[in-house]
């Protein structure tokens, strides 16, 4: 691979490309795992935050409102430098980006899938309660059915915001395409320089996220229309 | 045994008191009809009933238990919304069975159930259909059935007939009846609209402010109301009041007599000229305005020629008519 690339664009531009490719997997693996540890969070932070009990739904506001108006940047720093030199040990920067994105992407789509789940009329809780119903089968069976419909553009679209919050993750030391491309920036090399760089890593982030913005799109326009929905006042 | 007892239910969101010491009695299968103008707390306390308000003093009954702190899922009723709230995402069928499903009923209990409030409703035809597909009739059926699946103690209806057009409303409404007839269980329905709550109702409870203003059955109520609020409530077109001591009447601050007892003569003890008529075909409304600025509606059965602007005297039995001190209540002569 190293070889072909060298082999097409020569050096040093050839081994600057691989590697800039070869480090932006490790943008993809932190995204997902921030998506899908953050996404199962965030479920649970939203599950509290729309349940009956004050004193879980206080907890889940307390959440979004301290991890949504906290810097991802804060963040990082706080799990990657700070809580390090607190227990005074070595933290793996996969694990201290991985705690930071995943507090940060658990508050927000805890508020969006909230947002989602209020769009819901207040009629369809209160039919299935009265209709011999509790608190978690309607969530499951008459809410999140209807809710999933609204809440995923806007979930496809945060992914976006993910794999660009992952950039961040370099200043912690952690190798993704940010690293490396800064690392490239900063030699001393021809042909790898900013103005050549850092285009080059936009291109890919682009690539990466370009993709998700249409699907969001689509769904919005796929699901997110009120006329495919049922009248709001007859639902 | 008793379907539903109130005691001294009261209801305050903040400082605004909704319901105020409501007392009831509704026995098994009795079909009672809560009435009143709007935000008379007739749904607040069809809520309460319900459980989707907690009373703030007094107790609820359902079927001889203390229910207050049992969520609705518990309570052994269930309720016909004023806006069907069909589940969007499902079919008819899946609506009907949804919540027993979730009970862990057996299957062939559930499908036989269904089938029972599909032919009792004349669903049939709509079984896969969503509720999107449906006409407002038919959604109306549905909600019904969700509700007659659950074959609970206690039928709760808010205003179902209120998004139906005129002639739906009155098919409707015969389903209903016909629906209780054959379920025997109780029903409350709530309605702001007298025509409803009279065909329907074998207990009407007048609401006004958050108070009941009286509870008896149509007749009753109709013959012998307590007060003007309730005499003006009940009936269409509604009773005309009249100043009484306009009339050299036998006492009393206001007379009430009800349209279809009064009668055109000549020589009447109402005098005035003719404002307006309506011409019903069945019957005729006319409406007479008095001398002193009050406007008396009269009915008359069958066909009645008049043109409006022509003079008329209205007159009436003293037996007839109803009579209110200044502040609403009835007053009763004494037998002579």
């Amino acid at each position: 691979m190293r070889d072909l690339f060298i082999g097409l664009f020569g050096k040093p531009e050839g081994i600057m490309l691989f590697q800039l490719i070869e480090a932006t997997q490790f943008t993809i693996y932190l995204s997902l795992l921030a998506f899908v540890l953050g996404g199962s969070v965030g479920a649970l932070v939203t599950l509290a935050r729309v349940m009956p009990s004050r004193a879980a739904q206080r907890v889940a506001i307390a959440y979004i409102w301290a991890f949504q108006s906290a810097p991802l940047l804060m963040l990082l720093f706080l799990f990657g430098l700070g809580v390090p030199r607190l227990l005074g040990l070595d933290v793996n920067p996969w694990i201290a980006a991985s705690v930071a994105l995943l507090l940060y992407t658990s508050a927000y789509l805890a508020d969006v899938w909230r947002g989602a789940l209020e769009t819901i009329p207040q009629g369809q809780w209160e039919a299935a309660r009265a209709l011999g119903m509790r608190f978690l089968p309607t969530l499951w069976k008459v809410i999140l059915p209807q809710a999933v419909r609204v809440a995923l553009a806007p979930t496809v679209g945060f992914m976006v915001q993910i794999i660009k919050g992952t950039s961040l993750a370099y200043i912690i030391g952690f190798h993704d395409l940010m690293a490396i491309g800064k690392r490239w920036a900063n030699a001393p090399v021809e042909g790898t320089e900013a103005f050549i760089v850092y285009p080059l890593m936009a291109l890919i982030y682009f690539a990466l996220c370009f993709p998700l913005s249409l699907l969001a799109l689509r769904l919005e326009r796929r699901l997110g229309k009120p006329s495919r929905m049922p009248k709001p006042n007859l639902a | 045994m008793t379907a539903l007892v109130l005691k001294d239910v009261c209801k305050s969101f903040g400082a605004v008191d909704v319901l105020r010491n409501i007392d009831l009695t509704v026995e098994d299968g009795e079909f009672v009809v809560f009435v009143g103008p709007s935000g008379c707390g007739k749904s607040t306390l069809l809520r309460v009933i319900a459980g989707l308000e907690d009373a703030t003093s007094g107790d609820v009954e359902i079927a001889g238990a203390r229910v207050n702190a049992v969520p609705p899922a518990k309570r052994g009723i269930a309720m016909v919304f004023q806006s069907y709230a069909l589940y969007p995402h499902l079919t008819v069928k899946e609506n009907m069975a949804l919540a027993l499903k979730q009970e862990g009923t057996p299957r062939d209990v559930i499908a036989a159930r269904v089938a029972e409030a599909t032919r009792m409703l004349e669903l049939g035809p709509y079984l896969d259909r969503r509720p999107a597909d449906l006409s407002g009739g038919q959604r109306q059926r549905v909600a019904i059935g969700r509700a007659v699946v659950r074959q609970p103690k206690l039928f709760l209806f808010d205003e179902p007939l209120s998004n139906l057009d005129a002639s739906l409303r009155m098919a409707t409404r015969i389903e209903i009846a016909a629906l209780h007839r054959s379920l025997s269980a109780a029903m409350i329905y709530v309605t702001h609209d007298q025509t409803e709550a009279m065909t329907l109702a074998d207990k009407i409870v007048v609401l006004r402010d958050g108070r009941v203003e009286q509870i008896g059955s149509p007749m009753e109520l109709y013959n012998n109301p307590a007060n003007r609020f309730v005499a003006g409530f009940l009936g269409a077109p509604a009773m005309n009041f009249l100043d009484a001591a306009t009339l050299g009447g036998p006492g009393g601050a206001t007379l009430g007599i009800r349209p279809e007892h009064l009668r055109v003569t000549d020589a009447g003890r109402i005098k005035g000229t003719v404002a307006h008529v309506e011409n019903l075909g069945g019957d005729t409304n006319i409406i007479v305005e008095t001398g002193a600025g009050e406007r008396v509606t009269v009915r008359v059965f069958g066909q009645y020629p008049c043109t409006v602007g022509r003079s008329a005297a209205l007159d009436f039995d003293d037996a007839d008519a109803f009579l209110f001190d200044a502040a609403g209540a009835r007053l009763v002569a004494e037998p002579a």
